[in-house]
């Protein structure tokens, strides 16, 4: 960043280095070194500042650093300004003995899961949080996994009566007339969670009165284990993130790594790549309506549109040798190219999709039953969803018109002729129309993408990042040493960190890599957009029918996979 | 941030019609019952298959079941470099070497033991590009079913091939010339198992 950036200049001047904000020269994204006493104060100073404006809190993350950097500990913030289009990133360092920060929650809604799970992973607490506990580990859970000292062998077993419970879910609800009010477990494995999702309901007859959510039902720690592995290992991990698209996490995880690199995947596997990612998400929005109509009882347009995913996935399937657990990237391209016919097949997927999607519309968009389960249910401000870190269709269904793919192209998107589609409403019944026509604009990019597909190689053609191909492995010498030394040791990704961002099914996909140079990833952090999204979900529950808490459900998309990791 | 092109999706206001019901009731049914025409005298409309009698098709690079290459004289093809195990991101293969008495100047090692647990296999493939030697690579074989743990866990004699290669119903491995053939749309389907599912069948 130049000397002369006004937002730099604007930061020094109220926030100068003695007053604790230190900037963190030849970073990719402007980067603070904050101290944390200052912390609240310039957090509200960078949401506030018209010249910054950073109402989006993206993530926040730990950092250990054990026995290579003093202090130990690092908080990790990710801001996006929505308006102005640029990121900050601030970094708090945390002492072992002293592993308190302020918390930001006052700020930005969103700090509230972030927050918690930084808590749960490091055991670094945060001050003037309102409800800090574990959230992905369950409450018998001793340590904190992330930790770099904390040794993964170990096992912790929840018993009955130790499982978590809201401190109103103990009490018995009785007003003033002795109605009593009754609690509501849905879930953890209720039909309509689609997924591991516990919401405990206070109700008032129907109405929801109190909730509270309890996730971390299918958590795995896959930053944890993404510790462990190579960076090409951990591609078929990041497939079972979002399950339902699955090509775009591991397309977003290898841009990131290239990013780090410094190499780009070669023109054919970009293209094969955005193609996949379009047809995954397509494949999202389908099983995230249908299911979501499903469960409000239209069961018809949940079967028709789930043939299109279905050849969608054969495609997918002869691409990458599965239909769901795909593994396809790799780090610098592709596994294989795709076989002979893929252009025509996805060609003949261009001309099966729309009818089934317009017989789905044809059923539910006018229908006078599915408007009143859904209008108004749900509704959210704009303000409201930007407060708690929304992204994606939901947030584009509030009026919001923040796109990845738009506001910092990626794949070359930027050369690609489409539109956002966004809604004012904000509530289950705008989302189900953003959905809609962002199946119709995923199918045109893959139109003008098929143009596009000329015949080259796949991967690139690096020895350091890229596996030789098996012929040259059976006969050179050189390439079998090559091939030993990738297999053995992993890539070198040069130190360094970097936080990539892709547009994901459900909104922004993040991936903070941070590298030592080695083999393995220091750390990897995902954002995930699910996770941001369902924080908000408890506080939208008050006040609705117990009906509703499930089209809610439904519309944001809960995708456990992705929620727990 | 400059406005991207937008598409407005605002919610309809409902009609008169809308709420009427009566016609949006014909409407939804004449889907419906094109649907349930088209599938009933063409299955237009029905991607599913009467399994398992009927079976669908996969692509040749579907991950199934693994399976050892032999030479021709039958030993394995596997000299026990240990690249798939370091490649699993599942440890789920487990190699012990030992010395091969009668082996030639190009390989000195065989497996003692080659075991792949299919419980914590995640099939991904990364055995197969690992390993310098084609000696593992998949089948097609994904219909698995184990009455107990240690039956998943394969060991040499199941995993080794048995009968000629044409026999078995090869899935992902390592790629020479043009690839596959074309992807059929919509999914084929066949109604019969083929002959010989592979090597290993019990």
């Amino acid at each position: 960043m130049s000397v002369r950036d006004p937002r730099a200049d604007a930061i020094r001047r109220v926030f100068p280095p003695v007053r604790g904000v230190q900037e963190v020269p030849g970073a990719e994204i402007p980067t603070y070194r904050v101290d944390k006493t200052v912390l609240p104060q310039f957090a509200r100073f960078l949401k506030e500042e018209p010249q910054l404006d950073c109402k989006l809190l993206l993530d926040v993350c730990g950092v250990d650093w054990l026995g290579r950097r003093e202090p130990r500990f690092e908080v990790v913030y990710h801001l996006y300004s929505l308006n102005l289009g640029h990121r900050f990133r601030l970094k708090v360092p945390v002492r072992e003995d002293d592993a308190l920060v302020p918390s930001v929650y006052s700020v930005w809604k969103a700090a509230d899961w972030f927050e918690r799970e930084v808590f749960d992973l490091f055991g670094i607490r945060f001050e003037g949080h309102p409800n800090l506990k574990r959230i992905l580990c369950h409450p018998s859970f001793q340590g904190h996994a992330l930790r770099k000292d904390y040794d993964p062998g170990q096992r912790w077993l929840l018993r009955e009566g130790e499982q978590d419970e809201p401190a109103w879910a103990q009490e018995r609800g009785e007003d003033e007339d002795h109605a009593e009010s009754q609690v509501l477990n849905l879930g953890p494995s209720h039909p309509a969670t689609h997924g591991t999702l516990r919401a405990i309901l206070r109700l008032q007859g129907e109405v929801i009165t109190e909730a509270d959510t309890e996730i971390g039902y299918l958590h795995r720690c896959f930053e944890k284990m993404s510790e462990s592995h190579t960076w090409n290992q951990v591609i078929p991990y990041t497939d079972r993130l979002n399950y339902c698209s699955a090509m775009i996490n591991g397309v977003g995880y290898a841009l990131a790594v290239e990013k780090l690199l410094g190499v780009e995947a070669p023109p054919r596997a970009q293209v094969i790549r955005l193609i996949l990612s379009e047809l995954s998400r397509v494949m999202d929005h389908i099983v995230d309506i249908g299911a979501n109509l499903n469960d409000l009882g239209a069961m018809t347009p949940f079967l028709y549109i789930y043939q299109a995913r279905e050849e969608i996935y054969s495609v997918l399937e002869a691409c990458c040798g599965a239909r769901l657990t795909m593994s396809y990237v790799r780090v610098g391209g592709l596994a294989i190219d795709a076989p002979e016919g893929f252009a025509d097949s996805v060609r003949w997927l261009l001309k099966r999709i729309p009818p089934l999607v317009e017989d789905m519309e044809k059923l539910i968009t006018s229908n006078r039953i599915f408007r009143q389960r859904t209008e108004g249910i749900g509704k959210l401000s704009a303000e409201e969803a930007i407060d708690w870190g929304w992204t994606g269709p939901c947030l584009r269904a509030c009026g919001v018109s923040y796109d990845v793919r738009k506001a910092h192209p990626y794949l070359g998107y930027e050369s690609y002729d489409f539109k956002v589609p966004i809604s004012h409403a904000g509530d289950t019944y705008a989302r189900y129309l953003v959905r809609v026509e962002e199946i119709r604009q995923s199918l045109r990019i893959v139109e003008q993408a098929l143009a596009r597909l000329e015949p080259g190689p796949v991967i690139v053609d690096d020895h350091r990042v890229a596996l030789p191909t098996k012929e040259k492995v059976y006969t050179e010498m050189e390439s079998l040493i090559w091939h030993f030394k990738l297999i053995m040791e992993g890539m070198n990704v040069p130190a360094g960190e970097t936080y990539g961002f892709t547009e994901g099914a459900n909104g922004e996909l993040g991936y903070y890599v941070v590298s030592d140079g080695g083999g393995k990833p220091y750390r990897l952090k995902v954002r995930p957009p699910c996770f941001a999204i369902f924080q908000a979900y408890p506080h939208m529950l008050r006040g609705h029918m117990i009906s509703d808490a499930v089209a809610i459900l439904g519309s944001l998309n809960i995708i456990a996979g992705e929620l727990d990791r | 941030m400059k406005t991207p092109d937008v598409v407005l999706c605002e919610p309809k206001p409902m009609g008169l019609l809308d709420r009427l019901y009566l016609v949006e009731i014909a409407k939804g049914l004449s889907v419906t019952l094109r649907h349930f025409l088209g599938n009933l005298l063409r299955r237009k409309y029905t991607v599913t298959v009467e399994w398992p009698e009927v079976k669908r098709e996969y692509s040749d690079r579907l991950r199934g079941r693994h399976v050892l290459l032999t030479r021709e004289d039958g030993s394995p093809r596997c000299v026990a470099c240990y690249m798939c195990e370091t490649a699993c991101p599942a440890d789920c293969i487990h190699i012990e070497a030992d010395e091969d008495p009668e082996a030639p100047v190009e390989w000195e090692k065989r497996p003692k033991v080659f075991t792949i647990d299919l419980l914590r296999c995640v099939f991904c493939g990364f055995c197969v590009d690992a390993c310098p030697k084609e000696a593992i690579i998949m089948t097609r074989e994904h219909e698995m079913a184990f009455v107990t743990r240690n039956e998943a866990i394969l060991g040499l004699p199941e995993l080794l091939q048995k009968g000629p290669i044409e026999r078995i119903d090869l899935g992902y491995r390592p790629y020479y010339g043009p690839i596959a053939p074309p992807i059929r749309l919509p999914i084929p389907v066949r109604a019969k198992p083929p002959a010989s599912a592979g090597a290993g069948d019990r």
